[in-house]
């Protein structure tokens, strides 16, 4: 008999990027300026790497305990308490992932059943969306606007919520946006969320990477809500690590064994390497952040400058490493937009649609690439800019 | 202040307005930083960094070790002073270890700093023996890479 080969069915639901139809025209020129990466443009900080070969030199190449190293959950613990005042206790409320990645991924797997509704703030990261259908529930988007900084209003919220409703994702700081959710807005949430019986997966691998005066606020740390959070982040963003794949989550100690089961059947444990080098990310890589968010911060000022002085309507991102410009002025939708821009000035952006249907009229731009390289990007898109105009 | 120098090591040209927004400073801030700067000669000067390669003529340079009897009362400053007035001389540097002088000099042919050295340079009175080295290959200077070959990035995660 012939194999069959028959696929999950909701697969199906899961529709190919815009993303990757762009890279495709991208791929075609050689001598593309990108400003369309997600991941920093440091290297991991020495200190770090070298904590990485010392493991590997003394030959600590095996399976981790399942929730990751003692000493690893025990350093994410003082972190989170020190950084954003959460407390988890390591032996019991932290698991170390594969990324945030995976983090995000069991915490759909162990809390979400078909028919569920999962609430997405969108434009925002694009994994959110078709990972939910992948666990057979139902995304429900809300959208955010450029006039309210992109931030979630507890009346949208509200307006989104049914029965059904057992999750939402909160991303903030944003990618795409840049946006990011101050105390008082956080607040507001939680009011709304501690009425339902919802819980709330908080999104705060961009914590560390946050421009505004006040470091970054989790909801966890809003009365009544760390018994209904679930915090996802990693050292990928904060300290440059994004192929050593390696994140975690923070949750009650019930939340966080059912998450804890699944992973050691699916993945086993998070690269035990990696462990040890984010030991040595987060006892003593607090001056790597300062100084790369220092540096993110001038590129970001100057990309809004640049984007203001081209006369597009812009809000000023306050986190992560993305400018997330409107570009509905220039009369071209975003997938237009950018691929005239890649054509005609050989500049890479991200189409804003890709993070969601409201993301229509937006373009992601991201800085993390150095400065003389965003110069020259901002240069070429601000003569396409200027040629469209005359065009018009 | 220290970021603005910070900013102009890295790029001199870069305007005082464009620092400001790096900054997030006033303009006029900048301007008087950098004035500051200038005045109180941290700032010596502002140099184009040239990859002679692509000259027509490639210059020779050389670094010479210099052995020197200091004198009693001056040290080394004397001879330092004699050294860094001549032309060729490009920078002088008083060095900890085997010799004492570190001397980089400029020329149009081997020929020429040879001359340099025998004629100028080792003639001077405190000098006691020179050793030249001549440069085969300039890769980097002032942090920055002089060849052509750019470092590809390696990223290609868009999402
Ligand atoms: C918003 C957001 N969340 C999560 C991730 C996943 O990061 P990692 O799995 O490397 O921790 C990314 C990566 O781009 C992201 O942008």
């Amino acid at each position: 008999m012939e194999p069959k080969v028959i696929f999950n069915h909701h697969l199906k639901n899961v529709k190919p990027s815009v993303v990757g139809k762009f890279l495709e025209i991208a791929n075609e020129y050689k001598e593309i300026i990108s400003l369309s990466v997600g991941e920093p443009d440091f290297q991991t900080p020495w200190h770090i790497r070298q904590a990485g070969i010392e493991a590997l030199e003394q030959g600590k190449t095996f399976y981790s305990p399942v929730r990751g190293l003692l000493a690893l959950r025990q350093e994410i613990s003082e972190y989170m308490a020190k950084r954003f005042n959460t407390l988890y206790q390591p032996k019991t409320e932290i698991l170390a992932t594969v990324g945030s990645s995976e983090a995000i991924e069991m915490a759909y797997r162990t809390l979400l059943n078909p028919g569920d509704e999962v609430l997405i703030v969108q434009p925002s990261y694009l994994v959110y969306e078709p990972m939910v259908y992948m666990a057979g529930a139902i995304p429900v988007i809300i959208e955010t606007f450029e006039k309210d900084g992109f931030r979630l209003k507890p009346e949208q919220l509200k307006e989104k919520i049914t029965s059904k409703s057992r999750l939402l994702i909160l991303p903030y700081p944003c990618n795409p946006t840049g946006a990011i959710m101050e105390k008082e807005d956080l607040e507001s949430i939680a009011e709304v969320i501690r009425e339902t019986d919802m819980l709330v997966l908080s999104d705060e691998i961009y914590a560390e990477l946050n421009y505004s005066d006040i470091s970054h606020v989790s909801i966890a740390s809003i009365e009544g809500m760390r018994e209904r959070t679930i915090v996802t982040s990693g050292f990928s963003k904060a300290f440059a690590m994004t192929g050593w794949r390696i994140g975690y989550a923070c949750a009650p100690e019930e939340i966080i064994s059912a998450m804890t089961k699944y992973h050691q059947y699916a993945i086993m444990c998070a690269p035990t390497i990696s462990q040890f080098a984010g030991i040595e990310a987060l006892k003593n890589g607090a001056g790597d952040i300062v100084a790369m968010r220092n540096e993110y911060n001038m590129r970001r000022r100057y990309i809004v400058d640049r984007l203001l002085k081209m006369g597009l309507s812009c809000y000023e991102p306050k986190g992560a490493f993305y400018v997330f410009p409107n570009i509905s002025s220039t009369g071209l939708n975003s997938e237009d937009f950018c691929e005239k821009l890649l054509k005609q000035k050989q500049v890479a952006v991200i189409p804003g649609n890709a993070f969601g249907e409201c993301g229509e009229g937006f373009v992601r731009i991201s800085y993390s690439f150095s400065l003389k390289h965003i110069i020259e990007a901002m240069n070429r898109m601000e003569e396409f800019i200027q040629e469209l105009s005359r065009e018009n | 202040m220290e970021e603005v120098l910070k900013l102009l090591m890295q790029n001199a040209r870069l305007t005082h307005s464009e620092i400001a927004v790096l900054l997030g400073k006033e303009e006029r801030e900048v301007a008087k930083i950098v004035e500051k700067l200038e005045e109180d000669g941290v700032i010596k000067g502002y140099q184009a960094i040239i990859n002679y390669e692509k000259l027509p003529h490639i210059p020779v340079f050389a670094l010479i070790e210099c052995k020197v009897m200091p004198k009693a009362e001056y040290g080394f400053q004397e001879i330092a002073d004699r050294v860094m007035a001549l032309d060729e001389v490009e920078s002088v540097y008083l060095m900890a270890g085997n010799y004492d002088l570190a001397v980089f000099v400029k020329g149009n042919t081997m020929q020429e700093v040879a001359n340099f050295v025998a004629k100028r340079l080792s003639t001077l009175e405190s000098i006691l023996s020179t050793s030249t080295r001549f440069v085969l290959q300039r890769y980097k200077q002032n942090g920055i890479i002089l060849g052509e070959k750019e470092i590809s990035d390696p990223r290609n995660m868009v999402l």
